[in-house]
C-alpha cells in the first residue's frame, strides 16, 4: 500500500485536488452524490482509453490512433452487439486482435509507430463510418444499467475508476507479464538478449490496450446510448494528456496506472471546471492544450528542484 | 550515362513509378467518364502541390532524426489562413499591396508558430510530438475564436491566380510549389544548412561534437517547416474560396506520407526532394482511383490507410 503512494503520484493527486477544491467553490450544489457523478460521468471511458494509451507509451511509442479505434469500438458497440450479439463479440475481439498485430508488424519491420497508427486512424476511421454510416445505433441494455446504476455510498463513476485503477495497477505493476512490458520500453535489447522475443511482447502490450480501448468504446455507448463514426476523436488528445497528467514519461516504461486514471479525472474534472467559468466554447480545447503544457511546465520545474536539493 | 543506368537506385525512383502507374490505372478507369489524361494530371499537379508544400517542410523536420515531427501543421494552417484572409478582408488600397501583406501576413503567422513550437520543445525539454500537439490545440482555438464562423472570400486576385492555368496548361500552384521545391533542393543538397541537417539526422552526437549548432539549426527547421505550412494554408484559402476550419486536416497525415513514401528516411537524415512530388501525386491519383471505382467514403478511407501502411511497411529503415 505504501508503494501506492509514490512520488511520482504527488504532482497528479494535487492538481486534483486543487481542481475538485475550484469546482466545489464554483459550484456549491456539486458537492453531493449525484452532482459528482455528473461531474466524472464520462471519466470512465476516458480513463480506460488513457490506460490503453499508456501501454503503448509504456513500450515507448504513441498511439494517435486511439480515438478513431474508440470510436470504431463504440460504433460495433451501438450498431450490431444489440442486433447479433455473437457477431458483435467476434468483431470486437477481432479488434484486438489486429491491435496485437499492428504491434507485430511495428516490431517486426521496426517503424515508428506514430505513422503506423496515424494510418492506421484512417482504417478504423473508414470500417467505423462502414459499420454506422450516420449517427445512431441502441446501446445494450446490460451496458445501460451496468453504466447508469448507482451502487451504494458512491457514485458509479467513482466506483469504476478505482476498479480500473486497481486492475491495472495489479496488471501492469505487479503481474511478472507487466515487468516485462515495462522491461521492453526501459531496454529492449537487454529483453531480447534475456531470451524473450520483443515481437510478441510488443504484441501482447498492443493487443492488452485493444481491450482497455474496446472497452472505453463500449463504455462510451453505455452512457451515450448511441454511436457516432466521430464519437470519440478527442481521446486520441485527452489519453496521452491523461498520461502525462498522471505522471507517466514517454520514454523507458515509467508509467503509473494509478497516476493515469488521476490524469483521466482531472481532464473530465477540468472540462466541467472550464464551463463553469463561463470559458467561451472556442478555448475549451486550447484550454487543454495548455493545461497539458502547464503541467510539463511544473514537472519540470518540480524535476529541477529536486535535483538542486 | 552512369548516371543514367543508377537511376532505378534513386530513393525516389520507385516512388515515381508508382505514381506513375497510378496515373495509368485512373486514366484508364476515368476515360469513359469523359475526364481525359489533361484533366487528371491538372487536377493531381493542382492537388499534389498542396501536399507538396506541406511535405518539403515536414521532411525537413524529419530528417532531423527520430522523433522529430510536426504535429502541428493543421492547425497552423488554419491559423495562418484564417488570420491572412481576415487581415486582406479589411484592407483597402491597391490590390498589390492587400496581396503581399496577406501573403507576409501568412507567412509571419507561420514563422512565429514555428518559433513557438521550438520554444516548448527546448524549454520544457518534451519530445517534439508531444510539444508541437499540444500547441496545435492553442493554435486551433486561437482560429476558431478568430473566426467566428465568417467565410472571408479572398481577393480576386488571388481566387484567379491559385485556380489558374497561365504558363503551358500548368496550374500556377504546381508552378509555384516547383520553385519552392528548387529552392529546398538547393538548400538541402547545395547550402551548409542541409548537410547540418543531414548530419544531426544520421547522428546528433557527432552532429555536435563536430561543432554543428544542433540547437540553432533544428530551430530553423521547425520555423521552416510552419512557415510552409502557413504558406500552404494561404494557398489552399485563396483556391478554395476562404479559410474552413478542419481545411488543414487531411495533412497532416498527407505530409507525413509523402515524405516516406518519396523514399526519405523515417528515421532522419536522409531527405530527398523529387520524391515528395512523386508521393503527393501519387497519393492524390490513388484516393481518386478509390474513387472512380465509386466506392463509399468508408472503404476509401480505409484503404488509404492500408495503402500508406503497407508502403511504410515495405520502405521500413531502421526505428524511428
Amino acid at each position: 500500500m505504501t508503494r501506492l503512494i509514490n512520488p511520482r503520484l504527488a504532482l497528479p493527486v494535487l492538481s486534483l485536488v486543487v481542481l475538485i477544491v475550484a469546482v466545489f467553490w464554483l459550484q456549491p450544489r456539486a458537492m453531493s452524490y449525484v452532482g459528482i457523478n455528473l461531474l466524472f460521468n464520462l471519466a470512465v471511458p476516458i480513463a480506460l482509453a488513457t490506460i490503453a494509451q499508456m501501454i503503448i507509451i509504456m513500450v515507448n511509442d504513441i498511439d494517435l490512433s486511439m480515438g478513431a479505434f474508440v470510436s470504431l469500438a463504440a460504433c460495433i458497440t451501438a450498431a450490431i452487439l444489440p442486433v447479433n450479439p455473437a457477431l458483435g463479440v467476434l468483431l470486437l475481439a477481432g479488434c484486438v486482435l489486429a491491435y496485437a498485430a499492428l504491434g507485430a508488424l511495428i516490431e517486426i519491420r521496426q517503424l515508428p509507430a506514430i505513422v503506423v497508427t496515424l494510418g492506421m486512424s484512417f482504417v478504423w476511421g473508414g470500417a467505423a463510418v462502414l459499420i454506422l454510416p450516420s449517427p445512431g445505433g441502441t446501446a445494450p441494455g446490460w451496458l445501460v444499467w451496468l453504466m447508469k446504476s448507482k451502487p451504494p455510498l458512491f457514485p458509479m463513476a467513482i466506483v469504476a475508476s478505482v476498479l480500473i485503477a486497481t486492475v491495472a495497477h495489479l496488471l501492469i505493476m505487479r503481474s511478472s507479464f507487466g515487468v516485462r512490458l515495462r522491461a521492453l520500453g526501459g531496454n529492449a535489447r537487454a529483453v531480447s538478449r534475456s531470451g524473450r522475443s520483443t515481437v510478441a511482447l510488443r504484441a501482447s502490450a498492443y493487443g492488452l490496450a485493444g481491450i482497455f480501448a474496446v472497452l472505453s468504446g463500449m463504455a462510451l455507448v453505455g452512457l451515450t446510448t448511441s454511436g457516432d463514426a466521430n464519437i470519440a476523436l478527442r481521446y486520441t488528445l485527452l489519453s496521452i494528456a491523461g498520461v502525462i497528467l498522471g505522471g507517466g514519461e514517454f520514454t523507458g516504461g515509467r508509467i503509473s496506472p494509478v497516476g493515469a486514471v488521476i490524469g483521466a479525472l482531472t481532464l473530465t474534472l477540468a472540462g466541467s471546471f472550464l464551463s463553469f467559468l463561463r470559458l467561451s466554447p472556442d478555448w475549451q480545447i486550447g484550454a487543454q492544450g495548455a493545461i497539458l503544457i502547464l503541467v510539463l511546465a511544473a514537472r519540470l520545474l518540480v524535476r529541477q528542484a529536486e535535483k538542486r536539493a | 550515362m552512369t548516371q543514367m543506368l543508377s537511376l532505378h537506385r534513386a530513393p525516389w525512383f520507385w516512388a515515381w513509378m508508382a505514381a506513375f502507374a497510378a496515373f495509368l490505372a485512373t486514366w484508364s478507369l476515368s476515360v469513359g467518364g469523359g475526364g481525359g489524361g489533361m484533366a487528371l494530371l491538372v487536377a493531381a499537379l493542382t492537388f499534389g502541390s498542396f501536399s507538396v508544400l506541406t511535405g518539403l517542410g515536414q521532411m525537413l523536420v524529419i530528417t532531423m532524426g527520430p522523433g522529430n515531427t510536426d504535429l502541428s501543421i493543421p492547425a497552423t494552417m488554419t491559423l495562418a489562413a484564417t488570420l491572412s484572409l481576415k487581415l486582406m478582408g479589411g484592407m483597402t488600397g491597391p490590390v498589390a499591396l492587400i496581396v503581399l501583406a496577406g501573403l507576409a501576413a501568412a507567412l509571419l503567422i507561420g514563422a512565429a508558430v514555428g518559433v513557438a513550437n521550438f520554444t516548448l520543445i527546448r524549454l520544457l525539454r518534451i519530445p517534439p510530438i508531444i510539444a508541437t500537439l499540444s500547441a496545435s490545440f492553442l493554435y486551433q482555438s486561437l482560429a476558431i475564436w478568430s473566426n467566428r464562423g465568417l467565410r472571408i472570400k479572398p481577393p480576386e486576385v488571388l481566387a484567379d491566380f491559385t485556380t489558374g492555368r497561365a504558363l503551358l496548361g500548368m496550374p500556377n500552384l504546381a508552378w509555384a510549389a516547383l520553385a519552392v521545391s528548387v529552392g529546398f533542393w538547393v538548400l538541402l543538397n547545395r547550402s551548409g544548412f542541409g548537410r547540418r541537417v543531414s548530419a544531426i539526422g544520421q547522428n546528433p552526437r557527432a552532429a555536435r561534437l563536430a561543432g554543428v549548432p544542433v540547437a540553432r539549426i533544428s530551430a530553423m527547421t521547425y520555423v521552416i517547416c510552419a512557415t510552409m505550412a502557413g504558406l500552404t494554408g494561404f494557398l489552399l484559402a485563396c483556391f478554395s474560396g476562404g479559410a474552413a476550419l478542419n481545411m488543414g486536416a487531411e495533412f497532416l497525415l498527407m505530409s507525413i506520407a509523402v515524405t516516406v513514401i518519396g523514399g526519405s528516411s523515417i528515421a532522419g537524415g536522409n531527405s530527398n526532394v523529387p520524391g515528395i512530388w512523386a508521393g503527393a501525386l501519387f497519393m492524390y491519383l490513388i484516393v481518386s482511383m478509390l474513387n472512380s471505382y465509386g466506392l463509399g467514403a468508408g472503404v476509401r478511407l480505409l484503404l488509404t490507410g492500408v495503402i500508406i501502411i503497407a508502403i511504410v511497411a515495405a520502405a521500413s529503415g531502421r526505428k524511428g
